[in-house]
């Protein structure tokens, strides 16, 4: 039944994506050329809308969380090097699917490529695992945790924050 | 084939009916988006046809199995629901180029293949050390709040805008 929920939440997934166009290359590699913020318009909606949503099942003990651990080395390290390679393909590991779903074929090597690092992550992992993975582990934190105040606060400011960004970008015409 | 404009999607609409569906993912199914799990989990499958006793030495591929689970049905679900939206709007194209990568680096698909492949390939390996892609620790991580998602989203844009400008120079070119 999970799998089945999978492949639901997925092609509504996809879909939307398609349709807002952030599975593009254009769109991606704009972004990180600052010139077009579009999948930044679609993320940050997307985070706040399931925010509030999602926080208000886990105050109801509806839902649990799933944080992942913050461990700053791999973090911050994994991130520069995910970035750059993001760069270079020019797609995300779910923008690459999407991209082959509506055409765009050149994904096909990028998705290659992706699995092979992966290959290549799981070679290296047990070195990784005594010395990166162990360098500033702070365990499953949310920010609100570490700012000690309430979690519909944040939200508050980070939809105020993210108004105020929409707008700007909106008025530069990003 | 040209986009029909009215059934393209605002990437604020497109963001707040994707934040929808991950609250409904979330009750439903208790899964939160991600994508780069996946490409561990194919590594090991892909291993296992060569060699399914080294794989199943593998420290890494004891903590992500080698099977199909929800996130691969999620992908799998990611890339119908794409065909899907580009076929009915249209906008399905088969393209082997990007359009931006086209007018930088030539008509060349070995060229955008052989660095598409690496560009993955390091893109997973970075995804895998930092525990997560946009998707999991972009949009599942801010949508929590987590401490590693927002590091890491921000780690992954410097990686990606320092390579956009090295590939694309200092210029906006829209």
């Amino acid at each position: 039944m999970t799998l089945f929920w999978g492949i639901i939440a997925g092609l509504l997934a996809g879909f939307l994506m398609q349709r807002s166009r952030v599975i593009r290359y254009d769109k991606q590699v704009g972004a990180m050329r600052l010139a077009d913020m579009t999948i930044i318009k679609f993320m940050l909606t997307a985070a706040i809308t399931a925010s509030v949503g999602i926080y208000m099942l886990h105050d109801l003990g509806v839902v649990k969380l799933s944080v992942k651990p913050t461990l700053l080395g791999a973090n911050i390290i994994g991130g520069l090097i995910f970035g750059i390679g993001w760069g270079i393909v020019g797609y995300c590991p779910g923008t690459a699917v999407g991209a082959l779903g509506e055409g765009r074929w050149d994904a096909v090597w990028g998705l290659i490529g992706m699995v092979f690092g992966a290959g290549v992550f799981a070679a290296v992992y047990p070195s990784i695992k005594k010395s990166v993975l162990k360098w500033g582990d702070f365990g499953k934190i949310t920010i609100p945790d570490v700012l000690c105040f309430n979690h519909w606060l944040l939200i508050a400011v980070l939809l105020v924050l993210y108004l105020m960004l929409f707008r700007w970008l909106e008025n530069k015409n990003l | 084939m040209k986009e029909k404009p009215w059934k393209t999607m605002s990437p604020y609409k497109g963001g707040f009916l994707m934040g929808v569906v991950l609250i409904l993912s979330v009750w439903i199914a208790g899964k939160f988006f991600g994508a780069s799990t996946t490409f561990a989990r194919k590594a090991g499958m892909v291993m296992n046809w060569f060699s399914p006793e080294k794989v199943s030495s593998m420290a890494y591929f004891v903590k992500y199995e080698p099977k199909i689970d929800w996130q691969w049905m999620f992908l799998l679900g990611m890339l119908i629901g794409s065909f899907i939206a580009a076929m009915v709007s249209g906008s399905f194209k088969l393209q082997a180029l990007p359009d931006m990568w086209e007018k930088r680096f030539g008509r060349s698909v070995a060229k955008r293949a052989v660095i598409s492949f690496f560009g993955g390939a390091i893109a997973l390996f970075g995804a895998r050390l930092a525990g997560g892609c946009p998707t999991g620790h972009g949009l599942s991580g801010m949508t929590q709040l987590s401490v590693s998602g927002l590091i890491s989203l921000v780690f992954f844009f410097i990686g990606g805008i320092v390579t956009a400008r090295l590939l694309y120079g200092g210029g906006k070119g829209k």
